[in-house]
C-alpha cells in the first residue's frame, strides 16, 4: 500500500508542475491582456485620478458620455459592466475595499434596492436638486435619476383610431378583447408600471386591472419590446406598451411604420401621467474618491452631459431645459405620472406577486 | 587453511546461487496476511516459476519482487542488493526488472517497434533500433515492426510484451501468468519458444502461474504456494516426485491417494502391497508402525498389463490422443488413475490387468 | 478543486440561515408548482431529444455509409459553437409569426394558423436540442467508432439482424457514453437561462433571477437554486448508474475497421435528409441570420475594439481550456490513485458546478473571494490581490467547466489499466516521463475533446466574465450580451459570428485528430 503512495506522490508532484508552467503562463500573461489590471487601477485611485464605475448600463451607451466627462475634466474614468443585481452583491461583498465609486444603472426600484441595502452615501449636491424633479431623484438624496424613459402604449395606425385609446387601465376593457401585446412580467420595467399602477389605484384594483390585461392577450406576452412592435406589425395584435426608444429604433430602419404612440392617463380623470422610469447614479459608501464622484454626477445632470446622455439612447433628459433629439421630440410632449420613483422599490415586489397571481407570465 | 581465493570464489558462487534472495516476506493489506515467510533463492540463469491457485498470493509476491508491492517483513535481494525491506522500498522504475503482464498492457497509441524501443532510455536511437530489430526477428514478428498492438493476434502481443520487457537488458524478467490469456494449443509452443528466448538471453526469470504444465515445461524451479505460504521450493522432479504435501502432490500432477498403514518406519503397507516409504531430503516427520496414512499414487506408477492378475474395472475414461486416462477402481473401492496407449480401448465396467511399477512411495500422514 | 465548487454550494445553502418566508409562500404557491413542472418536462424533453439526435447521427456517421457521410462526421459538430440563445433568437426570427416561413405561408396560402407556434414547449425543446446535441453526438460516436462494428458482427454472428444488434448489443454497450453526454447536456439546461428567457418559459433558473432581481430577495433566490441542486443530484445519480456498467462495457479494440453498413437506396437518401436537415437547422440558418444581420452593421462593429473583443475571448478560452483541462486531468488520475470513497465524492462535488445557473455561481464565488481579500487586506497587504485578476476568473471557470473536461477525461482513463503503469514502471519510466509518454497519449482523445469543449463554453460563457473580468477587459460573449439585452441584436450578429467562427477552429482539429485514430 505504501507503493501507492508513492505512486500517487509521483503523479501529484507531475501536477503541481503542470499547474505551476499555467501559472507562470497566466503571470506572463495577465499584463499584457489587461494593461488597466485591478492593481493598475489601484494606485491610480490612491493618485486620486481615475474613478471607477459599476454600471449596469450597457457600455456602449456610456463609454461616449465618459469620454466627453474625461476630455472636459481631465479625469479619468474606468467601468465595469454588469447587471444590476450582480453589481450590488459585488458592492457588498467589496465591503470597504470596493474598488468602485459610482454605481449606475437603470430602474428606480433597482436603485432603491441598492440605496436600501446600504451601499450609497448622501449625494448632498445642490446642483442635483436644483436640475432634477423632486420625484425623479430619491427622497433619503441616496440616488438621483440620470435620463427618463417613458413606458407608454402604441398602436397600429392601420386598425386603431387612438380615439379609442385612454388610459393603460382602459387596455384591458372589453374592446381589447384579443387585440392586446404585452411583454413579459419578468421585465423590470413592467414590473415598475404595476407597482405605480398599486402606488395609484391600491393592490385590489390594480390586480383586477392586471388581470383584465392578460384576459385580453392577443399572444403571451413577448420576450421584448421590439417583438411586440413586430407582433402588431404584422396584426397578430393591434395595440401593446413599450418604452419609447424602442419605438425610436423602429422607426429610424424602417420609414412609414404603421404604428404610433399615444400618451395615455393625460386627461384630469385619469389624472396621473404617463409613467416613467429613470436610469440613475448614487455614489458608493466606500468610495475613496467621493469627490470626484460628485463632480461626475453633477457633470451628468449638467445640459451637456444631459443632451448625450439621453440622446445615444433617444430617451428624455431629466431637466425640461435641455434640449431633445428631434426625433424624439417629434413624437410630442406628454404629462409625465408625478408619484415619486422611490416608491418604485416599496412595491415592486408587491407587484412582481400581483403579476404572478393574475398569471402574466 | 582456505586461501582468499578459495573465499572469493564461494562468494561470488553464492552471488550466482543466490542472485534473487527472498527471505522470510511476509505481506498483508489492511489486517489481512496475504503472505507469511516466504523464502527462496534463485540461481542467475535459471527460470524460476510460482505455481498454485488463484488467490493463494502468489502474483503479489511477483509484484513485490518488481517493486509494486512493499513489504510489511522480510527482504528481498537481486544481485546482493537489497531492493525492498520493511520500511523500504526500491522504486519498481529503479529496479531494472522487466515484466510481462497478464494482459500484456501494451502501449495502445504506439507500434510494435515503439513499444520494445520504450524502456531504451540508455541506448542511442540507433542501438535501439538495431536493438528493436534483433528482438522482433528473435520473436518471429519480423515485418509487424510497424503494426498496431491491436492489429496483432494474442500470441504476436504476447511476444512484443516478452520483446518488450526483454530489450533493456533486465537483471530479471518477471512474467505474470503470461500465457493465460492464450488458447491451449498456442499456450504450449508459445511457452516453449519463450523459454528458449529468454534462456538464449542468458535471463534469469521468475514467472506466475496456476499451470503446472506450463511450470513444467518452463521453469528450471518451482514454487508451490498454498494460502499465502511457499510450501515446496524444488525442481520440477523433485516437486512431482517427491512432493511435501498433500496439497502440493494433488497440485502439481495427477494421482490419487490410497490408504496405508506403516509397518515400520519405512515400509508401508496398501491394498496394492507394501512398499519402501521415501524419505524425501526436505521431510523429517517422523512415522511409527501402525501410523495411518495417505499414499500417493501416480498415473505413471501404474502399467496396464492385459497379462497381470491385479485386475481393476475401468469406471472412466478420458480420449488424450495418443493415451486415455482411465479411472479404475480396486476391488475395495479405492481408484487409481493409470495412462494407456490409446490403441487399449476398453470399455466402461471392464477388467483390466495393472501392473504396479514403483520403487519408492510418498507418503503422507 | 471540489473546494471552491463546495463554496459556492455552501453559500447557496447558508440561504437557508436567513429564510425570507414571504418571498417563498408566495413562490411556493403561485411560483415554484408550474416552473419544477416546467423545469422537469424542459430536461426530459431535451434529454430525449438530444439522445435520440446525437444517437442517431453517431450511428450513421460512424457506421453507415451514405452521400456526403464524410462531410457531416463534422459538419454536425459544428452547431456546438453557437450559444444556445443565439440559436433561439435565430430559430425564432425564422420561424415566429412575423418571420419569413410563416410570412411565406401567408403569402401563398392566405394563412398560417396551420403552423405550429414557436414560442411553446416544443419550441424551447427544439431550440435547446439543437444547440445542446453535439455533446452527445461526440461522445457516442466515439463509442460507436471503436465498437460499433465489431458489436454488429457479434449480433450477426449470433443470429441477429442488424436492427437488433443495434438494440440488443450496440445501444446497450455505448450506453456509458450516452449517459455521459446527455448528462452535460441536462445539466447545461437546468442552468440555461439566455434560451429560456427568448420563448419567455418559465423555469426554476428563471424563478431564481425573479426573485433576486424582481423580489430583491437573494435569500429566497438561492432557496430556490436549492431545488435546483436537489434535480442536479438526482440526474447525476442516474447517471451514475449506467455508468456503473462501464467496466464491462470496455471491449478490445477491433482488430481492424470492418467495411460500413451500405445502406440501400432510399435510406441512402434518408440518411442524408436527416443529416442534412438538422445541419441546415441547428447550423446554416442560425449563421444565415447572423450574416443577414452583420453585413449591414459591419462598419458600426468592426473597429479596432472588436478585435479586442477577440483577442480577449480568443486568449482567455486558451487559458481555460489549459487550466481546466490539466486540472480535470489531474482530478483524474488523483482519482484513478487513491479510488477512494472520498476521492469519488470530491470528484462528485466538482462536477457539480456546471448546472448552476452562471449568475448564482458567479456570485457564490466572488463573495468568499473579496471576503479573502478583505482578510488580507485587514493584515495589511494591499488589495485587491484576488479581485479583478485573471487568477479568480479561471478559477471560477474552473468550477463551472469542470465537468465538461472531466466527463470525456473519464472514460477514457478506464482505458489505462494498472498494468499498464506497472508495465512503464518496469521499464523505467515513472513520474512525470510516464504521464508525458504514456497516460498523455492513450487519453490524448478525450483530452482533447475536453479541450475543444472547454474552449467553447469558456468563449460562450457569460456571467462570470462579467462579474471577474479585469477592468477594460472585454470578450465577444460579454459585447453580445450587452448590445442583445438593448435589443440591438442586428450588432450583437458580428460577435456572435466571431464566436462561431474562433469556435469552429478547436473543432475542426478535433475532428482531424479524431478522424485519423
Amino acid at each position: 500500500m505504501i507503493n501507492r503512495m508513492f505512486n500517487s506522490q509521483a503523479a501529484l508532484a507531475t501536477f503541481a508542475v503542470i499547474s505551476s508552467i499555467i501559472l507562470g503562463l497566466l503571470a506572463g500573461c495577465s499584463p499584457s491582456s489587461e494593461p488597466e489590471s485591478a492593481l493598475g487601477s489601484v494606485e491610480s485611485i490612491e493618485m486620486n485620478d481615475a474613478l471607477v464605475v459599476y454600471s449596469s448600463r450597457n457600455e456602449h451607451l456610456i463609454r461616449p458620455v465618459f469620454a466627453l466627462f474625461t476630455e472636459e475634466t481631465g479625469i479619468d474614468v474606468e467601468y465595469a459592466t454588469d447587471k444590476a443585481g450582480v453589481l450590488i452583491e459585488r458592492i457588498k461583498a467589496e465591503g470597504k475595499n470596493t474598488p468602485a465609486d459610482v454605481l449606475i444603472t437603470v430602474d428606480a426600484g433597482t436603485l432603491g434596492y441598492a440605496a436600501q441595502q446600504g451601499i450609497f452615501q448622501p449625494l448632498d449636491s445642490a446642483d442635483v436638486v436644483e436640475r432634477v424633479p423632486a420625484y425623479l431623484r430619491d427622497d433619503k438624496d441616496y440616488w438621483t435619476g440620470l435620463s427618463l424613459r417613458a413606458r407608454t402604449i402604441v398602436y397600429s395606425t392601420e386598425r386603431v383610431n387612438p380615439e379609442q385609446l385612454s388610459s393603460y387601465q382602459d387596455l384591458g376593457a372589453s374592446q381589447w378583447q384579443g387585440r392586446v401585446c404585452l411583454r413579459t412580467s419578468k421585465k423590470v420595467y413592467n414590473q415598475s408600471l404595476v407597482a405605480m399602477l398599486i402606488a395609484e389605484q391600491g393592490e385590489a384594483k390594480a390586480e383586477s386591472i392586471v388581470s383584465s390585461w392578460v384576459a385580453n392577450l392577443a399572444i403571451p406576452p413577448t420576450s421584448n419590446d421590439t417583438k411586440l412592435m413586430e407582433a402588431i406589425l404584422a396584426g397578430q395584435c393591434d395595440v401593446g406598451i413599450i418604452n419609447t426608444y424602442y419605438f425610436g429604433r423602429l422607426q429610424e430602419k424602417q420609414e412609414n411604420l404603421p404604428l404610433a404612440l399615444f400618451w395615455p392617463n393625460q386627461t384630469e380623470e385619469e389624472n396621473s401621467g404617463v409613467h416613467v422610469n429613470v436610469a440613475g447614479v448614487g455614489i458608493l459608501k466606500h468610495s475613496k474618491n467621493a469627490a470626484q464622484a460628485k463632480r461626475l454626477v453633477e457633470w451628468l445632470v449638467s445640459d451637456s452631459a444631459q443632451a448625450l446622455f439621453a440622446g445615444v439612447n433617444k430617451e428624455y433628459p431629466i431637466n425640461d431645459s435641455v434640449e431633445i433629439n428631434p426625433q424624439v421630440a417629434s413624437w410630442g410632449s406628454f404629462k409625465q405620472n408625478p408619484l415619486p420613483l422611490s416608491q418604485a422599490y416599496l412595491l415592486q415586489p408587491a407587484a412582481v406577486k400581483l403579476m404572478d397571481r393574475a398569471g402574466y407570465k | 587453511m582456505p586461501n582468499s581465493n578459495d573465499i572469493m570464489m564461494s562468494e561470488s558462487q553464492d552471488l550466482i546461487e543466490n542472485y534473487l534472495s527472498v527471505d522470510n516476506v511476509s505481506i498483508g493489506f489492511e489486517e489481512r496476511e496475504i503472505l507469511s515467510n516466504i523464502t527462496f533463492q534463485l540461481k542467475r540463469g535459471d527460470i524460476g516459476c510460482l505455481l498454485g491457485p488463484s488467490g493463494c498470493g502468489k502474483t503479489t509476491l511477483l509484484r513485490s519482487i518488481a517493486g509494486f508491492e512493499s513489504v510489511d517483513d522480510g527482504m528481498i535481494k537481486l544481485n546482493n542488493k537489497a531492493l525492498s525491506h520493511q520500511g523500504y522500498l526500491l522504486a519498481a522504475e529503479q529496479r531494472n526488472i522487466g515484466m510481462v503482464f497478464q494482459d500484456y498492457a501494451l502501449f495502445s497509441h504506439l507500434n510494435v517497434i515503439d513499444n520494445i524501443t520504450f524502456g531504451l532510455h540508455r541506448f542511442s536511437k540507433a542501438q535501439a533500433k538495431t536493438r528493436a530489430n534483433d528482438l522482433i526477428a528473435r520473436i518471429g514478428l519480423v515485418g509487424k515492426e510497424l503494426a498496431m498492438p491491436h492489429e496483432l493476434s494474442g500470441g504476436e502481443q504476447q511476444r512484443v510484451a516478452l520483446a518488450r520487457a526483454l530489450a533493456p537488458e533486465p537483471q530479471l524478467l518477471l512474467l505474470d501468468e503470461p500465457f493465460s490469456n492464450l488458447d491451449v494449443e498456442l499456450r504450449e509452443t508459445l511457452s516453449r519458444d519463450v523459454r528458449d528466448i529468454i534462456k538464449q538471453s542468458n535471463t534469469t526469470a521468475l514467472m506466475v502461474t496456476h499451470d503446472q504444465n506450463e511450470a513444467f515445461v518452463m521453469a528450471d524451479n518451482i514454487g508451490v504456494i498454498q494460502s499465502g505460504k511457499l510450501a515446496q521450493w524444488g525442481s520440477a522432479y523433485t516437486i512431482y516426485h517427491e512432493p511435501i504435501n498433500a496439497f502440493v502432490a494433488d497440485f502439481v500432477g495427477q494421482g490419487v491417494f490410497l490408504e496405508g498403514n506403516m509397518r515400520s518406519a519405512s515400509e508401508v503397507e496398501t491394498t496394492l502391497g507394501c512398499f519402501e516409504r521415501e524419505i524425501s531430503s526436505t521431510e523429517q516427520d517422523s512415522l511409527e508402525s501402525g501410523d495411518k496414512v495417505k499414499v500417493l499414487i501416480r498415473p505413471d506408477d501404474i502399467i496396464h498389463d492385459d497379462d497381470s492378475e491385479l485386475t481393476a474395472r475401468v469406471i472412466t475414461r478420458d480420449f488424450r490422443g495418443a493415451e486415455f486416462l482411465y479411472t479404475l477402481a480396486l476391488a475395495n473401492g479405492e481408484e487409481l488413475l493409470v495412462m494407456v496407449p490409446s490403441h487399449h480401448n476398453h470399455a466402461i465396467n471392464e477388467l483390466i490387468g495393472i501392473r504396479l511399477e514403483i520403487d519408492h512411495v510418498v507418503v503422507f500422514k | 478543486m471540489a473546494l471552491p465548487t463546495l463554496l459556492a454550494l455552501l453559500g447557496v445553502l447558508s440561504s437557508f440561515l436567513h429564510p425570507d418566508i414571504e418571498s417563498l409562500s408566495h413562490l411556493a404557491q403561485y411560483v415554484l408548482p408550474q416552473t419544477i413542472k416546467n423545469t422537469i418536462f424542459l430536461v426530459v424533453g431535451v434529454g430525449v431529444v438530444t439522445t435520440i439526435l446525437g444517437v442517431s447521427l453517431a450511428w450513421l456517421t460512424a457506421v453507415c455509409d451514405f452521400p456526403l457521410r464524410k462531410f457531416f462526421v463534422w459538419a454536425l459538430i459544428l452547431p456546438m459553437a453557437i450559444p444556445g440563445y443565439v440559436m433561439a433568437f435565430a430559430l425564432v426570427g425564422l420561424f415566429e409569426y412575423t418571420g419569413p416561413v410563416q410570412q411565406f405561408l401567408r403569402d401563398a396560402f392566405g394563412s398560417s394558423n396551420a403552423f405550429p407556434d414557436i414560442y411553446s414547449y416544443g419550441g424551447v425543446v427544439m431550440a435547446l436540442s439543437l444547440a445542446l446535441y453535439p455533446y452527445t453526438y461526440l461522445m457516442v460516436r466515439n463509442a460507436f467508432q471503436t465498437q460499433g462494428l465489431r458489436s454488429l458482427e457479434v449480433g450477426q454472428s449470433l443470429g441477429l439482424s442488424v436492427r437488433e444488434s443495434f438494440w440488443r448489443i450496440c445501444l446497450p454497450m455505448a450506453r456509458p457514453w450516452i449517459a455521459g453526454g446527455t448528462l452535460l447536456v441536462m445539466m447545461e439546461t437546468v442552468s440555461d437561462f439566455g434560451t429560456v428567457a427568448i420563448f419567455n418559459y418559465d423555469t426554476l433558473t428563471s424563478a431564481i433571477y425573479k426573485t433576486w432581481f424582481g423580489l430583491y430577495s437573494l435569500p429566497a433566490a438561492l432557496q430556490v437554486a436549492s431545488v435546483l441542486l436537489i434535480f442536479v443530484v438526482i440526474i447525476t445519480l442516474l447517471e451514475r448508474r449506467s455508468r456503473a456498467s462501464q467496466r464491462f462495457s470496455q471491449t478490445r479494440s477491433s482488430k481492424s475497421v470492418a467495411g460500413r453498413i451500405h445502406l440501400s437506396g432510399m435510406f441512402r437518401w434518408l440518411a442524408l435528409l436527416a443529416c442534412l436537415l438538422v445541419f441546415s437547422l441547428a447550423f446554416v440558418m442560425p449563421v444565415m441570420r447572423l450574416l443577414y444581420w452583420a453585413v449591414p452593421n459591419m462598419d458600426t462593429e468592426l473597429t479596432t475594439q472588436f478585435w479586442a473583443y477577440v483577442a480577449g475571448s480568443t486568449s482567455l478560452s486558451l487559458l481555460a481550456m489549459m487550466m481546466i483541462a490539466g486540472l480535470a486531468l489531474l482530478m483524474a488520475f488523483s482519482a484513478r490513485t487513491y479510488n477512494s470513497p472520498f476521492a469519488k465524492i470530491v470528484v462528485r462535488i466538482s462536477t457539480m458546478g456546471y448546472a448552476l445557473p452562471g449568475t448564482v455561481l458567479a456570485v457564490g464565488l466572488f463573495v468568499p473571494v473579496a471576503a479573502i481579500d478583505n482578510a488580507l487586506g485587514a493584515m495589511g497587504l494591499s488589495t485587491p490581490l484576488l479581485q479583478g485578476t485573471m487568477v479568480v476568473m479561471l478559477l471560477a471557470y474552473s468550477v463551472r467547466f469542470m465537468a465538461v473536461a472531466f466527463s470525456p477525461l473519464e472514460s477514457n482513463l478506464l482505458r489505462i489499466t494498472p498494468s499498464i503503469d506497472a508495465a512503464s514502471r518496469s521499464l523505467g519510466v515513472s513520474g512525470i516521463k510516464m504521464l508525458a509518454k504514456v497516460h498523455l497519449p492513450m487519453v490524448k482523445g478525450g483530452l482533447l475533446t475536453a479541450m475543444v469543449l472547454v474552449f467553447v463554453d469558456v468563449m460562450k460563457e457569460l456571467p462570470i466574465t462579467l462579474m471577474t473580468r479585469p477592468f477594460g477587459f472585454n470578450t465577444l460573449a460579454v459585447r453580445i450580451f450587452e448590445l442583445s439585452s438593448e435589443g440591438l441584436w442586428e450588432r450583437a450578429a458580428l460577435p456572435a459570428l466571431a464566436i462561431v467562427l474562433v469556435g469552429l477552429i478547436p473543432a475542426f482539429i478535433l475532428i482531424r485528430k479524431s478522424d485519423v485514430r
